[in-house]
């Protein structure tokens, strides 16, 4: 840390300790998935069945276990960023205020709700309620279920694409 | 343990582990991000110059990438959990893996990116690609379990 802050634009983020802390959340990140059933493609379209609640026409039943996953992760990141302020790029405040191994804190900052935020969200939508995986738990379980065999090369392939596309 | 909480202690480590992401490295914890970016450095050299090809690997976004692996199969096996899923036909999987892959990146932000982070910093563009993304999922598993028909 104390090196990266005598060079004004070099970043510790991919020095050593910054990769530590970086496997380190990943495999908090992949606990909690596997823990709490993301990992299980099963309980993440029990969850999608929503229909079940409301007809017989459709198979299975309501799972709501996973809206209590997306609650208690949102519940922490909305007390971390509360105590966080990372308000902004350029603000004076961040000096005193910066994340451990970086020089400031890069945040999302657009607002807009364009077509490709609708469109793209509506085109994984689809794919996740046809597979069952979103990319993180896809990622997660990559090596335990033989369906991402399928799965995660054609999600990596459709995100080099995207990317190209945007690029 | 009733699946509630399980599911609630689950997401509270997704959310520390979003939250030690933020205080590290001052980013958000989007999976599909993570991912473009770990690879990112490998095709374009550097940005900064440093290093290139596979040595550009050793970066914080790929050390992520490759927790995320390796905890996913060492924790199935610590919390013992099997999937009640049976297997689907490759050509489902390669359609849906390219949907969410494309779409994903398309769209700025997954279930983690938009989800998790996004509604933590209350982001209204999140909060709207989440609740069209769960629509279109909730609205694909209705449509694939009319066709499988219903019973029960």
């Amino acid at each position: 840390m104390s090196t990266a802050q005598t060079s004004v634009q070099v970043d510790a983020s991919d020095s050593a300790k910054g990769i530590v802390i970086g496997l380190v959340a990943g495999l908090m990140f992949a606990a909690g998935l596997v823990f709490s059933g993301m990992t299980d493609p099963a309980k993440v379209i029990g969850f999608l069945n929503v229909a079940a609640l409301f007809t017989d026409a459709v198979p299975g039943q309501w799972d709501a276990s996973l809206a209590f996953v997306m609650g208690g992760a949102v519940i922490v990141t909305l007390i971390a960023y509360r105590q966080t302020k990372p308000n902004g790029e350029h603000s004076p405040a961040l000096d005193a205020n910066k994340p451990w191994f970086a020089q400031r804190f890069v945040l999302p900052t657009r607002q807009d709700i364009d077509w490709p935020l609708i469109s793209g969200g509506a085109m994984f939508g689809v794919g996740w309620g046809l597979g069952g995986f979103c990319p993180g738990p896809a990622l997660a379980a990559w090596t335990t279920n033989s369906d991402l065999v399928w799965f995660v090369p054609a999600m990596l392939a459709g995100m080099w694409v995207a990317n190209r596309v945007k690029a | 343990m009733h699946p509630f909480l399980q599911a609630a202690i689950g997401g509270i480590v997704i959310g520390l582990a979003s939250w030690l992401v933020l205080a590290a490295f001052g980013r958000v914890t989007g999976i599909s991000g993570i991912t473009t970016g770990a690879l990112q450095p490998v095709a374009s050299k550097s940005d900064s110059g440093q290093r290139g090809g596979l040595a550009a690997l050793a970066n914080w976004r790929f050390a992520f990438v490759v927790g995320l692996i390796v905890g996913g199969a060492w924790f199935t096996q610590v919390f013992a959990v099997s999937s009640a899923m049976p297997s689907r036909g490759p050509g489902l999987l390669i359609l849906a893996g390219l949907l969410v892959g494309y779409g994903t990146v398309r769209g700025s932000g997954c279930t983690s990116g938009h989800g998790v982070c996004g509604l933590g910093r209350r982001s209204a563009r999140s909060l709207i690609a989440v609740v069209v993304f769960m629509a279109a999922a909730m609205l694909t598993v209705t449509v694939t379990g009319f066709m499988a028909g219903g019973a029960a």
